[in-house]
Parts: C-alpha cells; sequence; structure tokens
C-alpha cells in the first residue's frame, strides 16, 4: 500500500464537478470540458480519465482496465469496483494502449439499450473546432473535433456503432484533465 | 429539520452515482427511460421525488437553483423543494429569476423566458411511459418502444380527431424525441410542448414513484405527435394577463368572487412580476 496515490480531494464536491463535466461533455458533443478538480492517478492514468473513474464506477459496476497493476490498486482502492479479465463483460472500460473493437463490447438490447458499455480511451489530443464534423442530439449546427491517437478505422466501426442505435457504446475522450464525449448517437464525418 | 450528519444534496453518493450513470445513459438515448433505484424521500411521491433525487445528483455550490410549480415560485411544492436544497446543499443559492438559474425543476410548466445554454430543466413527472393509458403492461410497452411502434398512439389521437373534431391533449400530449422515441413530455401544457423543440438547455426528467428519468439533450428534435392534415396546435386560453397584460403566456384563470367574476393572470409568475416592474419603471420614466 506503500506507494497508493490519493483519490478526490474531496470526494462528494469533486465527483459532483467532474460528473458535471462528463454530463456538459455528453449533452454537448465534440465541445471539450476541463475537470479542474482531478486527482493525480498513477501513470499511464491520466488526470481526466482518473476523475471519470472515480466519479461513475463502485461496487456495482464491473470495470475492464488496461492501465497496469498500479491502476488496478488505485481505482480498487478508491471506487471498490469489481476488475474483470474481458472488456466484453464490463460495464466501464478504461482504456491507455490499444482501443478494443466497440463491437466486441456489451451492447445493450433493442427494450433496454442502457446496458451498453462506456468505453473510457485516453487519447494523445483533443482539439476542439477542427478535424471531424459532428452532428446530432447535442449540436444545434455542427461542431468540429479533431482526436490524435484513435486506432485506424475507427470512424467505419464509429458508423456501426451508430448502425445498432439505440444499441450501441458510448465513448469518453480523455487528454490530460480535458474530456470530449461521442454519444451513440452522434454522427461523424471526416473533415 | 436538521440537516447534520446528511451528506450534500442529501442522498448518499453511492445512490447519486447510480442516478448519475443512468442520467448520461438517458442522455445518449434520447427520449428513451432508463429504470433506477428511486429512494425514500423526506416528502411523499407525487410530490416531485424523480425531480428531487435527479436534482440532488446534479447540484452543485456553484448552481443557483429556481423551483416552480405551474409556473409560480411561491406555491407549496415549489417553496418546500427550494428550502430543502437550501438546507442540504451548502453553498446553493436559489432564485426566482429564470435567467440567473443554472438549474431550473419544474412540476408542469417550462418558463415563458427563453432558456439558454447552461441551465438545466429537471421535470417532475408523474407517469414516465406515454403509452401506459393505452397499454399497461410494462412489459409490452417496453417492446413497442425497442420496435418504435407508436400506432397505438397514432389510433388514440385519431379517435380524438373523429370525436372532437381535434388534435391534442391540453396538456402531457406526447412528443417524438430525436424521431426515435414516443416520450412523455411530463403533464405540461400543449402550449410549452413547441418549447421543448431545439431546446439550448439541457432536458432532464425523473419519475420517482414509476423508478424511471430519461433525458433529451440540447437541440434535439421534439415534435409533437400529430397528422399532416390535423397538425398539432398548443393551447392557450383566449385573453391576455390582467396584471401585465401579455397575450402570449399561458394563462391561469382565477375565480375572483362567487358571482362568476373571474380573470386571467400569467402561470409563470417571474415573467409577469418582471413585466410589471419594467411597466413600473416605463411610467416612472
Amino acid at each position: 500500500m506503500s506507494g497508493l496515490l490519493p483519490g478526490f480531494a474531496d470526494p462528494v464536491l469533486d465527483a459532483q464537478s467532474s460528473f458535471r463535466a462528463v454530463l456538459e461533455a455528453m449533452s454537448r458533443p465534440g465541445r471539450v470540458q476541463r475537470l479542474p478538480r482531478a486527482p493525480s492517478p498513477p501513470a499511464p492514468l491520466g488526470a481526466a480519465a482518473g476523475a471519470v473513474l472515480l466519479a461513475l464506477v463502485d461496487s456495482a459496476t464491473p470495470l475492464f482496465i488496461d492501465a497496469g497493476a498500479d491502476a488496478v490498486e488505485w481505482v480498487r482502492f478508491h471506487a471498490g469496483c469489481p476488475i474483470v479479465p474481458g472488456a466484453g463483460e464490463a460495464e466501464f472500460v478504461l482504456c491507455t494502449g490499444t482501443a478494443p473493437r466497440l463491437a466486441s463490447l456489451r451492447q445493450g438490447t433493442d427494450e433496454e439499450p442502457q446496458g451498453s458499455a462506456t468505453l473510457i480511451l485516453q487519447v494523445d489530443a483533443l482539439e476542439e473546432g477542427t478535424g471531424w464534423r459532428l452532428t446530432g442530439p447535442g449540436i444545434e449546427r455542427e461542431h468540429g473535433l479533431r482526436v490524435r491517437g484513435l486506432p485506424e478505422g475507427f470512424l467505419a466501426e464509429w458508423k456501426a456503432n451508430g448502425a445498432r442505435f439505440p444499441r450501441g457504446v458510448d465513448v469518453i475522450l480523455c487528454d490530460g484533465d480535458r474530456i470530449a464525449a461521442l454519444p451513440r448517437s452522434l454522427r461523424i464525418e471526416e473533415g | 429539520m436538521t440537516t447534520e450528519g446528511y451528506n450534500f444534496a442529501y442522498l448518499d453518493e453511492g445512490t447519486k452515482r447510480m442516478i448519475r450513470r443512468a442520467l448520461l445513459k438517458a442522455v445518449a438515448v434520447p427520449g428513451h427511460q432508463v429504470p433506477f433505484g428511486s429512494r425514500e424521500m423526506p416528502l411523499p411521491y407525487g410530490w416531485g421525488t424523480g425531480g428531487i433525487q435527479v436534482t440532488a445528483s446534479v447540484v452543485g455550490p456553484d448552481d443557483v437553483l429556481k423551483v416552480i410549480d405551474q409556473g409560480a415560485d411561491d406555491t407549496t411544492n415549489a417553496v418546500s423543494i427550494r428550502r430543502f436544497f437550501a438546507r442540504v446543499a451548502p453553498g446553493l443559492r436559489t432564485t426566482e429569476r429564470t435567467a440567473e438559474a443554472t438549474i431550473i425543476q419544474t412540476r408542469h410548466r417550462i418558463p415563458e423566458t427563453p432558456l439558454r445554454e447552461g441551465q438545466v430543466m429537471v421535470y417532475q413527472v408523474p407517469q414516465p411511459e406515454p403509452l401506459f393509458k393505452l397499454e399497461p403492461r410494462r412489459a409490452e410497452t417496453k417492446r413497442l418502444h425497442a420496435l418504435a411502434d407508436y400506432g397505438l398512439m397514432q389510433v388514440k389521437l385519431y379517435e380524438d380527431i373523429a370525436r372532437h373534431g381535434r388534435v391534442g391533449s391540453s396538456y402531457d400530449h406526447p412528443v417524438m424525441v430525436g424521431g426515435r422515441y414516443l416520450m412523455a413530455p411530463s403533464p405540461i401544457p400543449s402550449f410549452d410542448n413547441p418549447k421543448m423543440h431545439l431546446s439550448p438547455a439541457l432536458q432532464l426528467f425523473g419519475a420517482g414513484r414509476e423508478r424511471r428519468l430519461y433525458a433529451v439533450p440540447p437541440y434535439t428534435e421534439v415534435r409533437s405527435l400529430d397528422f399532416d392534415d390535423h397538425p398539432f396546435v398548443p393551447l392557450r386560453a383566449s385573453g391576455s394577463c390582467a396584471l401585465c397584460g401579455a397575450d402570449h403566456t399561458y394563462l391561469d384563470e382565477m375565480v375572483t368572487d362567487d358571482r362568476g367574476g373571474r380573470l386571467f393572470v400569467c402561470s409563470d409568475t417571474d415573467y409577469c412580476g418582471e413585466r410589471q416592474e419594467q411597466q413600473a419603471a416605463e411610467r416612472a420614466a
């Protein structure tokens, strides 16, 4: 336990402010939100990914995480969530390395689409206003978002994900202490 | 009531996380009802337990909360919910001004003042299932939503036209969200339905007794159900407000004596009050 890093400085209010940022990101896809009250989790976990985890996961949510033993120990201690060995069994999937294929994650059912997985993905960079052209619920006309560090073929996978609506995976992209979300209702076109 | 020993915003953190996860899924699938573990609240079902739980899971000390009941800030339900949050959420400011609020919890109205980005509407919902009166079996309505099979509701509207000559219940008129899900807008007057369409604010709905919540993200298409040859017409009493003279707002009818005297006033007390202040200032100038 010697090297265990702290979680939220204020577990109640930091979780609230982090959740609000995620809610804002999910309801306005492509807008990048900053999480000012994020913790400093062990590498390779970034601040935003750590904050999203602590705000949302607990003993009721199986988590798949590929960030190594330190990160597993940290999230297990602070959130108490069960860690599952396969991404396909998890309600939350956190990836710092290669992202799993969207189709391999839990999709929910037509009757209960809320049973799908949420993929928290650490990327190299998020930039608002350029790149992809985003349309869909939450967007007045069009938002621009450039994401660096996504696996090749992500857009094709996203299109297939959208075709499964209302089933499908929701994605939260994390870069340092910033996030942007891609709800399954979102349409993405190459800019 | 003492608030010592209670968590910020009353609910424990585990409950908030559960509701927060459900809210995120609800935003991702606009109009779809997500079940949640509704908790016992210090007020009875039917008084806004769903709305309160949603507000409690969203609210922070930097927020400014407005609560309205049928448009009014000063009715029992609104006052007690506002006081509740002022007690259990230290730092939170409350207001009666729509423009100042960051979270507006509402029972049965949408404010007249246009909403803006950064605001969250929280609706108290008695019956989240728009098909409930036509098909009471949950298992069946879930299947109908999964198949987007809303023929039942179209038939009901058709029968309304055949019998009464017009479409449109005066309140809780069903809407299609994002062209996919049939949704109960909560018992807001049909006058307010068009305000949901492409609203810049995030709209969240909580039904405590029925244990469902759902959401409409900003700038999302919300169409009142109708027919091409019988378009939806929002209902409004013909008349103008006796206090501020507004002829474009939703009106309440007030009985003033026992000899049949009555008048109409704005249901949105904040909007009406602001107009009266403005008119008084103009007269004084």
